[in-house]
């Protein structure tokens, strides 16, 4: 079996110090000088770990040095190396190029550690041609392609390479622009998914009934939605994999990260801007269906600005329909789905507790807060 | 009584391991049990063709694939798949928390063998089976009681089906009044048994579910929220599957009231409650119980278990036909009822589980059954504070406040410590002939453990199963590898669940089974 390693070995040193984030050279060289140290080894060191008793079975490819070589070696594999880097700094191109390399090998399986910026390079190189999974180890961690530590990140991946019940599914790639972030500007793109491997609890119990595919439980959810869809009004689907699988069903072209308009029969607009939003729902009776989007839980703020307050208000909060896996809201641990759309009325507007639908004729409701 | 512990704490075991092979693999052509003489001449002169008697249409054709065995290979088969089971009548059995699995008298299984009730068939006229009618009337007069509610039926054949029950009359209700379109929703919590959802959906209802708030308890303001014109009913547990108890039950049935919905009480495990609250007193309209967990008649494996299905007198024209009437004299069925949801199975009840149901309270007597109560939350809480002595185990929601029945318990401490999951430490406990439930899925509480140790088991069978659970954490921090292995000395080891997820390869009937698989 082969592994591909890629460590960012630099990703989560803005964070010790303050940064918010570690993207570009120049925070980097003002977090070391601020006395950050990268941790990302260190975290990429936990995860392999689960994975060494496998270490015989396995063929890991990693680049050299910082970017995996290393903590590789540590951890008793011998490594394949792919590539040669510079010892001293790395790059955002570094890890692109890396992952480019991985395509080619074939691999089972990529893990990577780092934050929401190195799972944006790896999108940008392997998109979904490579289930990829990552080690949590960046300041930003907003994307829903991490482990939730780095040891679940290793015993995931040592359960896809024993070949046990383990699914992909498309996970969401979301970051900053770290520029307008710093200035306290805050805005987030949605770039799009990544392949992740995904471990459900294994069911002890026989009283359990399994519980359906991922993709059947989103086509009942499609089904639910329109079932209610009514003639006349305007439809706008948010960016994700479960609305998607709204339009799917319909036989609708929709975009990948993008936010798109729709009536019953047909597409109206594909990946619109706030101001045409505006323009097509003037005086037009529209609903927003919108899911969480990355691993925290947001439905409005994240991925989505398009759909902006002005947006929202022009709508009606009583018109916006938010659909979701009922794991996402397990996943939540109690917590509430959060809004962060720019505007603390709009926000306070839609907090407080909302249906959602999670399955054909099968609602939660929930709470919402800002 | 005297504590008697095995030693060492815990004991060594190791269980029987048969390979044993389905049965129908057994079968040896022309094999049989039983050689039946051939019928004499004269007797066959005298008698005539027997089989000729028998309606052309119910004679079969072909033989039945039944397995073809000897006796004595049909005794070893069961003798040995016995011996590679586990349960209440073989160890502690307190793992599979929310079932009740207490220990069941028995002398109630040797009176439903009794010919005095197997004899009997559906069919007799009422005249000749006073006496069964008699126990299906009586009990109904207990579980009234039990539960302040004013009618009862013991129609339906098991747990779900009391539910079914109870959702058919809440659309017959709700009809009846001309709004049966309008009222499409059924509101329930997560922690709620799922039989609730479950039924409701099949009843054709969109489901509304209620997380809990931040202490784990059912979210009040959540509900306040899904309450409106088009609510039929709220189905809730109480306590919910956690152990908890939710105090604000009543602002939970006024919400629902208010806007004209019914309440309906899952009281399929009762066992925390008898004789300390009742579904009447909280204000609900409707509830029931499982015969075979709080009334010990006992779990069926498939079943027939029993439901009993109750209701305030305004809805009581709903409940199934017949019903058991009493008029002072003598005991009938009434089958007219025309308001009446019709009959939820054959017949009149599952008449062998009614009678244990019966035997077991008269045995007790109501002071009995508020002990049973009493000491099963006692044994609960006893286990509670003992569980979380062990390093790594939590019991998530209601900080610091004590449990009534059961307690989902969480290892989630120990699994980020370890890497051992719930699911391994419930393997690694067959090792010492016991086993646990984790969760209902889907698993919000992380890392999940349900424990439910009922009335049945002593202060040392309590601190024997701790002495397990502390002794498997113990070696999740020393040897976790002791654990991913596990079980070791258990029938069955790891078994592939790959299938679990697959409806094309999954087969729980042997016909299935060579469909699909064969």
């Amino acid at each position: 079996m082969r592994i591909g390693l890629i460590v960012n070995p630099i990703a989560g040193i803005g964070g010790r110090v303050g940064l918010k984030g570690s993207d570009g050279a120049e925070i980097q060289h003002l977090a070391f000088e601020l006395g950050a140290e990268p941790l990302s080894n260190l975290r990429a060191a936990s995860a392999l770990e689960v994975l060494s008793p496998l270490r015989e079975t396995l063929e890991l490819f990693t680049p050299t040095g910082l970017m995996g070589e290393d903590v590789a070696r540590q951890k008793g594999f011998i490594p394949h190396l792919i590539g040669s880097l510079p010892q001293d700094t790395t790059t955002a191109e570094d890890t692109r190029q890396a992952a480019l390399a991985m395509l080619d090998i074939p691999l089972e399986l990529l893990l990577f550690a780092g934050g929401d910026g190195t799972a944006r390079d790896i999108y940008t190189s392997v998109n979904t041609k490579l289930p990829v999974l990552g080690i949590p180890a960046g300041v930003k961690i907003q994307s829903a392609v991490f482990a939730t530590n780095p040891r679940s990140a290793g015993e995931i991946a040592a359960a896809y390479l024993r070949g046990e019940r383990i699914h992909l599914r498309e996970s969401e790639v979301i970051d900053l622009d770290e520029d307008s972030y710093r200035t306290g500007l805050f805005t987030t793109r949605l770039y799009g998914y990544l392949a992740v491997p995904y471990r459900p609890h294994l069911l002890q119990s026989r009283k359990v009934p399994t519980p359906a595919a991922e993709s059947v439980r989103m086509q009942a959810i499609a089904s639910d939605v329109i079932e209610n869809m009514q003639a006349g009004w305007y439809y706008i689907l948010g960016p994700g994999t479960t609305t998607r699988a709204i339009t799917t069903q319909l036989g609708f072209p929709k975009t990948l990260v993008g936010v798109d308009v729709y009536t019953r029969e047909g597409a109206v607009a594909l990946d619109v801007s706030e101001s045409r939003l505006l323009q097509l729902i003037n005086k037009q009776p529209t609903k927003i269906i919108v899911t969480p989007i990355g691993g925290q839980g947001f439905i409005f703020g994240r991925g989505n600005q398009q759909i902006s307050p002005n947006v929202i208000r022009m709508v009606g909060t009583e018109n916006i329909i938010i659909v979701s896996l009922a794991e996402k809201l397990n996943a939540l641990q109690g917590e509430p789905l959060l809004v962060d759309t720019g505007e603390p009325e709009v926000d306070k507007l839609l907090a407080g507790y909302l249906p959602i639908v999670v399955g054909y004729r099968e609602k939660v409701v929930y709470r919402i807060a800002f | 009584m005297k504590a008697v512990s095995p030693k060492p704490l815990p004991r060594r075991f190791h269980q029987a391991s048969w390979d044993e092979p389905v049965i129908f693999e057994l079968s040896q052509p022309g094999a049989r049990g039983v050689l039946i003489p051939p019928v004499e001449p004269a007797i066959l002169q005298e008698v005539g063709n027997v089989t000729a008697t028998i309606p052309e249409s119910l004679r079969r054709t072909t033989p039945p694939p039944l397995p073809e065995m000897s006796q004595v290979h049909v005794l070893r088969h069961f003798a040995r798949l016995s011996q590679e089971n586990l349960g209440v009548d073989l160890n502690i059995d307190i793992g599979q928390g929310t079932c009740t699995m207490k220990y069941s008298p028995k002398v109630n299984d040797q009176l439903a063998r009794s010919p005095k009730l197997t004899d009997l068939h559906p069919l007799q006229d009422e005249s000749t089976v006073q006496g069964i009618l008699e126990v299906m009337w009586r009990l109904e007069q207990m579980l009234k009681e039990i539960s302040g509610m004013d009618r009862f039926s013991l129609q339906p054949g098991a747990g779900s089906a009391a539910i079914y029950t109870n959702m058919a009359m809440v659309r017959a209700y709700h009809k009846s009044r001309g709004e049966g379109d309008q009222r499409n929703q059924v509101i329930t919590t997560i922690f709620s048994h799922p039989s609730n959802a479950a039924c409701a959906k099949v009843g054709g209802y969109e489901i509304i579910t209620i997380y809990p708030d931040p202490d784990g308890y059912p979210d009040l303001s959540a509900l306040q929220a899904s309450v409106s014109e088009h609510t039929a009913a709220l189905f809730i547990t109480n306590p919910e599957d956690t152990g908890i108890f939710n105090p604000r039950i009543e602002q939970f049935v006024t919400a629902v009231h208010e806007v004209g919905g019914l309440c309906v009480y899952d009281q399929a495990n009762a066992n925390g409650i008898l004789g300390i609250t009742r579904a009447r007193e909280a204000g609900f309209d409707m509830c029931h119980f499982n015969l075979h967990k709080t009334f010990s008649t006992p779990h069926g494996c498939g079943g027939p278990a029993a439901g009993a299905s109750g209701v305030s007198a305004a809805l009581a024209m709903f409940l199934p036909t017949p019903t058991v009437e009493f008029d002072g004299h003598r005991y009938y069925l009434d089958f007219d009822r025309p308001h009446s949801i019709g009959k939820i199975r054959p017949w009149y009840g599952v008449a062998q589980n009614i009678l244990k149901a019966y035997a077991w309270i008269m045995s007790l007597g109501a002071d009995g059954l508020r002990e049973v109560a009493e000491i099963a939350v006692l044994n609960n809480n006893y286990l509670l504070k003992k569980v979380l002595e062990i390093h790594g185990v939590s019991a998530p929601y209601a900080k610091g406040r004590r449990r009534i029945e059961q307690v989902r318990y969480s290892w989630e401490q120990l699994s980020s410590e370890t890497g051992v999951h719930s699911e391994e430490i419930g393997y690694r406990a067959a090792d010492f002939g016991t086993h646990y439930w984790t969760s209902h899925h889907p698993y919000i509480v992380p890392e999940p453990m349900t424990l439910e140790p009922t009335e049945s088991y002593s202060q040392a069978d309590l601190d024997e199963y701790v002495a397990i659970l502390k002794h498997i954490a113990d070696e999740a921090y020393n040897s976790p590898a002791t654990i991913h292995t596990a079980p070791h000395n258990s029938t069955c080891h790891r078994i592939n669940q790959a299938s679990y997820d697959n409806p094309d390869e999954w087969a729980i009937t042997w016909r299935a089974y060579k469909r699909k698989v064969k």
